[in-house]
This record gives C-alpha cells, structure tokens and sequence, in this order.
C-alpha cells in the first residue's frame, strides 16, 4: 500500500461547505495499534477505489468509552459519548461506518440513548453494499481456490445478528469458504470482549484465543478472516500459540478485499 | 357417612392448594425486593416470545436429543394433567370416571388411550434423562455448581415423574369396568394381567393408585418452589420479559447520565436534572452488590433458571478452565434472594442486615473479571435469562463504588481519561496512521 491515501477530515469538509456520503469512525484500535493501523488502511483504499466521498474526525475522535462500559465504568462511558456526540451533532453527521465492530455496537446501540442518533454500520456492511451497488469491483483470483474460515465477532454477530455480510463479501473472492463447527449464533468469543484485551486472563487451563483458534485450524484453513481489529490480534496470537503462522495467515475482510483489487 | 371421602378429598386438595398459593406469594414478594424496571413496550413481540420459546420451546431443539425428549416430557406432562380434572371431579363429587358420562365411549377411549402412551413415551425419556444425568457423566452435568442439592434436585424430579407416569398406568390397569369397556387401554391392557383378578385386592390397588396419583400431583406442586423446576411456570413470564433490544446493548444508567450532563455543562441548573425521571427513584448506589440491587426481571431470571448448563457449555470463560459459569451466577442469585426472603419471613416482613451479600459471599471477583461480554450465555438460554445483565451489574458496583478492578483496566480507564485511547499515545497523533506508509 505505498500508494497516497485520500483521508479527508471533517473539519476540512466543513470548512468547504460540504457534507460527506459517510463519516468513517476509525477507532481507538484502527488509529493506534500497528495491526489495526494495516486495516484502516486498507479500508481507506477500499474507500478510494469506490470514489466514496467520506471523512474521519481524526484528532476530533475520542475513545467510544465502549471498553470503559463494558468494564463497568459506567461514569467514563457516558462522558466519553457525550463527548463524541457533541462532535458528531455539531457536524451534523448522519451516516458513520466503522471497522470495529465494539465501535460500531456503542455507537449504534448506545449512543442513541444519550442523544446521538445515527445510521451505524460495520465495514463488512458497507463493503457488500458497494460492490452491490457496482461502485466497488473485486478480481475475484487473488484467493482464489484458497481456503477461508470467518470468524464472527461477538459484537457484530451476536450482539447485532449480523451473520451474512461478511459472508457474502468474500464470496467475492472465489475462494471456498469453510465454517467452523461453533460460527454464526454459537461462535465462540476470541477472547478479547469484556475489556479482556486490556488485563491478564484469571486463571484457567487455556486461554481464549488459542481454543478459538483450535476450532479454526480444524477447518483447515489458508486463511483466517476477521471483521474486528481485536479478533485479529487474538487470533494471530492464537496461530504463533499454535505455530503455524507460515502456513496461515490472519486477514480481516478488508485487507483481503483491497489485495484482491484489479 | 359416604360423603367421608369426599371431606378429605377436599380438604387435602384446599391445603395443597393453599400452601402452594402461600408460597407464591412469597415468591412474587421476593422478586418485588428488585428495582422495577419498564418492560410495558413491544407487547405484541413479547407475547410472540413467550409463545414460541416457552410454548414452542424454540430453543430446546437446539441440541436435538435433549429438546425432543425434553418436550415429550413437557407436552405429556401438560396432556396427562387432564386427567387431573377427571380425578378432582371425581375426588370432590364422588363420582367415578366423569368423563364417560360427558364424553361418548370412544371418545373417552381416544383422549385416554393418547394419555397412556405418552405417559410410557414420558417414562422413557425420563429415564434417558436420569441416565444422561447420573451414567453418561455428561460435562454440563458435572460443574461444581451441580454438586449436592442441585443435582438431587434434578433426580427427585425425575423419580416424581416415573412414581406418577406408573400410578397413572396402574390405576387404569386395575380398574375393572374401564379393562372391560377395552377401549383406551392401549397401555394398561398389558399390565392389567400382573394385578391377577381378585375384584377386591383390583378395587384396592385402583383406589391406592389414584389417591396417591393426586396427592401426588399436589406435593409435586409444592416442591416446585424450593425447585428449578418452577420454570415449568416461569418460563412463561420469563420468556414475555426477555431482552427485545441487541444483545450487544447494555443499558445506560440513568443516575449516572444525570451527573454527566451536570458536570459537563456548568451552567446547568442544578434542581432542573432530575424530574425527567421521577417516576424511577435515585438507585442507592451504582451497580449492584446484593438481590434488592438488581432489578426485578433479573431476579425473575433467578427463579425461572432450570440449571440446564446450557449458558455455562457454551461459556468462553468456562470452557478454558475459569471459575466463571452463567449458571452459577444464575444459582448463586436464587440462592441468596431466596435467603433474603427468609430472614423477611422470620423478622416480620422486615430484612434485617445479616452481614451478606451477593458479591464476595456468593459470586467473587474472580468470576466478574473473567466474562468476555460475549453474550453466548443469553443467546444459549433456552428461557431468555441474561446471565451477562447480572455480571454487568456487579462490575459497575466494583468500579464505582469500590474503585476495585484489576491494576491494568485502571490503567487502560486512565489513559482513556487522559488521552481518549485506551492506550498512551496522544490524542493528537490520532491521525498519524494516514501518513505512515
Ligand atoms: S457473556 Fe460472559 S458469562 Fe456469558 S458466555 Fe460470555 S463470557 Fe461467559
Ligand atoms: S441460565 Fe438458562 S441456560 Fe443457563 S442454566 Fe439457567 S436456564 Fe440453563
């Protein structure tokens, strides 16, 4: 990804007197964390490609306060949203699309509540709805015969009933997709919800990630596909457990899509 | 004195009846020491719920074997309780088979000849059931949630059912008219023969088997209340009560928005933040850390807990060997209301302080800290109970009022607090990323 990336902030439509298709919520993970930072990037050229016309708030974002809530810390949480929707209404943003699905989940589900109302949607939503809509086109022979097991996140599947989008963006890929026993409804948590990420796992005889990713290599993949910035870290870290990072690789749904560019 | 029998039919039948009202009463008052919480919306979606998740048991035939005998045993046990109405009629007014003299012969034939074979089908799941339960060492089964009471609990339960499935069948087998009329008698026509054919030790047996049949049915009804078994009531509210909303959404604390709004806007007038909510009273504290903090569907959730396990198997903390388990939480929450509820009972309707409480007593740290938020607790829940609500709720009370989490969460809230991220890097450089290559 050497080429220039367009990331236009809000504040600079604003200052032209324009209001963008979308506001692309980046995350706290997508923003700093070097994994996450590949992801966005990818996303954005996705982006590019379609000629979307969106924006990020960039210094303007603040931390959704999402890990804060689920933590318990219900004070932090609230002053966080408030603090992002003050943003948010002062741009009178009505579209945001996000490539975390906690992000997405806070913002959509929770936010509302406290006064910022808005169209939500993960990036494996909005990816199917521009390739749907003709506006972005995907080779189709990158991965091709390659196999790819989805590893639904809680929060967007779950947590939202988003099963399918993610699904049907990488069909596109013609490579086969291949379901573990526990996905959709019953897939099991990689191990990083819950504020998990941030603290050492109480004591048990296993870790998360590593049973999770147990389940996928059963499906004997080529490749792990992600839709959130903190599934990818566990489930990478789940294949170095299991030694097997030359022979698979961890890819959220973005990075596969934007390799697969023609 | 022939009306004797029917005296003492009677009076059993009133104090089974009554005790078991006494009961839920205390039931309803117990769940009454919970916040009240408005579940008046989407009352068309809700009874949709209760109908196809407790009536249609929509979330039992997840796991085939279980479900399938699971609802052979619910739809016998349901059917077979018509019969009830025969004998309290027959109990009460000294008759004998009502229902021939309302219903024609081959009618009666039919609806009894249908009891009796899903009274054998109720038989034979119920012992795959005590084996799946005590031979087959199923895991779900095994938890150290499960050991002692809880698992008598479960058998008892299933000994009450064959004890009541074989009177049935015995007291049609022994009753000489209903043999002779041959039609019905799908089931009891083969066993009829073990009884032999003295009229008076038939007359016996046909009398012992259908007053213990119903006295039966009446003790089974009150042990309901010390048993999980009363889902088989409160699956019904439960199910009508059940999160409509994303399961990813938590609720925002109200008490909690009001203090933001206040701190972040200074001119805001201090009397004006809380009469947009005065129908709900301040909650004493953030969170919860006992029963009466919790709300009232939540302690509904308590007692319609079937203890299935079904939550704690699929339970990403359980599964990798951490102490937490969804049905613990469950158990634990019963388990201490209905404690709660007796110290009412013996202070004169007035809790007095015993120096317990949920959190620490019952549900430790350890437990609340190792939960992933992952909802596959709730979405395994065969009943609707969110198991996830409680641990949210006991968490908030370790983080705001105890200020008690693990050393790195205070880490990651701080550097939230100070530069928007979970992690210490500037906020500033939030948008470095689109620079780097
Ligand atoms: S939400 Fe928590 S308790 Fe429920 S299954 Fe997930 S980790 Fe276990
Ligand atoms: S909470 Fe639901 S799934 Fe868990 S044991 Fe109780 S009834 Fe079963």
């Amino acid at each position: 990804m050497s080429e220039q990336l367009k990331v236009p902030t809000m504040a600079e439509y604003m200052a032209e007197g324009k209001q963008p298709e979308i506001l692309f919520w980046v995350g706290s993970a997508g923003s700093y964390d070097d994994r996450a930072k590949k992801i966005t990037k990818a996303f954005v050229k996705l982006l590019n490609n379609a000629n979307v016309d969106f924006a990020v708030l960039g210094a303007e974002e603040s931390n959704t306060g999402d890990v804060a809530k689920r933590a318990g810390n219900e004070f932090l949480f609230q002053m966080q949203a408030m603090m992002n929707i003050e943003v948010l209404n002062a741009y009178e943003v009505k579209r945001i699309v996000t490539c975390d699905p906690h992000s997405f989940n806070c913002i959509k589900n929770e936010y509302p509540g406290l006064g910022g109302v808005y169209d939500v949607i993960h990036h494996t939503q909005y990816i199917k709805e521009l390739i749907d809509l003709g506006r972005l086109s995907v080779k189709g022979d990158t991965y091709k015969g390659k196999r790819i097991t989805f590893h639904d996140p809680c929060y967007l599947g779950r947590a939202n009933n988003e099963f399918d989008a993610p699904r049907n963006v990488l069909q596109n890929t013609n490579a086969t997709l291949v379901e573990m026993k526990k996905h959709k409804r019953t897939a099991l948590c990689c191990g990083a919800g819950g504020a998990q990420m941030f603290k050492e796992p109480e004591k048990g005889d296993k870790d998360v990630n590593v049973l999770r990713t147990e389940q996928a290599l059963e499906t004997t993949p080529d490749i792990i596909a992600t839709g959130c910035p903190y599934c990818n870290t566990m489930m990478t870290d789940g294949i170095k457990a299991k030694e097997k990072e030359d022979s698979i690789t961890v890819l959220d749904v973005a990075e596969l899509i934007a390799n697969d560019q023609g | 004195m022939d009306y004797l029998p029917n005296i003492i039919f009677a009076v059993i039948l009133i104090a089974g009846i009554g005790y078991f009202a006494r009961n839920i009463k205390k039931l309803i008052r117990n769940i009454k020491l919970g916040h009240d919480v408005d579940a008046s919306d989407n009352k068309g979606q809700r009874w949709k719920n209760m109908a196809r998740i407790a009536l249609g048991q929509s979330k039992m035939v997840v796991r085939p074997i279980a479900g399938v005998l699971h609802i052979i045993v619910y739809v016998g046990f349901i059917i077979i309780n018509i019969e009830v109405l025969e004998i309290i009629i027959d109990g009460l007014f000294g008759t004998h088979r009502i229902g021939l003299k309302v219903l024609s012969e081959p009618v009666y034939g039919f609806l009894i000849g249908s009891f009796e074979i899903l009274a054998l089908l109720v038989l034979v799941a119920v012992i795959v059931f005590w084996l799946r339960r005590n031979v087959i060492n199923l895991k779900r089964f095994l938890s150290s949630e499960m050991k002692g009471w809880p698992k008598n609990d479960g058998n008892i339960i299933l000994y009450f059912e064959v004890v009541l499935m074989c009177l049935f069948l015995v007291m049609n087998a022994t009753d000489t008219t209903f043999q002779q009329m041959n039609t019905g008698n799908v089931i009891s026509g083969f066993i009829a023969p073990w009884f032999g054919d003295n009229p008076d030790t038939l007359h016996l047996i046909e009398r012992s088997a259908w007053w213990l049949h119903i006295i039966g049915i009446l003790i089974f009804l009150n042990y309901l209340y010390f048993s999980k078994h009363l889902h088989i009531l409160l699956a019904f509210p439960n199910t009508y009560y059940g999160k409509l909303t994303p399961k990813g959404q938590f609720n925002n604390l109200d008490a909690v928005t009001n203090e933001v709004k206040f701190m972040m806007d200074p001119n805001a007038d201090p009397f004006a933040a809380p009469d947009e909510d005065d129908t709900t009273e301040e909650p004493p504290k953030f969170g919860a850390s006992d029963v009466m903090d919790l709300n009232k569907i939540q302690l509904l959730n308590a007692y319609t807990c079937t203890e299935c396990g079904r939550c704690t198997s699929e339970c990403p903390a359980n599964q990798t060997g951490k102490k937490l388990s969804p049905r613990k939480i469950m158990m634990d929450t019963r388990d201490r209301l209905a404690e709660v509820g007796k110290n009412i009972d013996a202070n004169k309707g007035e809790f007095k302080a015993d120096g317990k409480q949920l959190l620490g007593d019952y549900i430790t740290k350890e437990e609340l800290w190792a939960c992933t938020t992952c909802n596959a607790c709730v979405e395994a829940c065969p009943v609707s109970i969110d198991p996830l609500s409680i641990i949210m709720e006991m968490r908030r009370y370790l983080v705001m009022e105890e200020s008690s989490a693990p050393m790195e969460l205070n880490n990651m809230m701080t550097n939230i607090e100070n530069n928007g991220a979970p992690w210490p890097y500037n906020q500033q450089d939030r948008l470095n990323w689109a620079n780097e290559n």
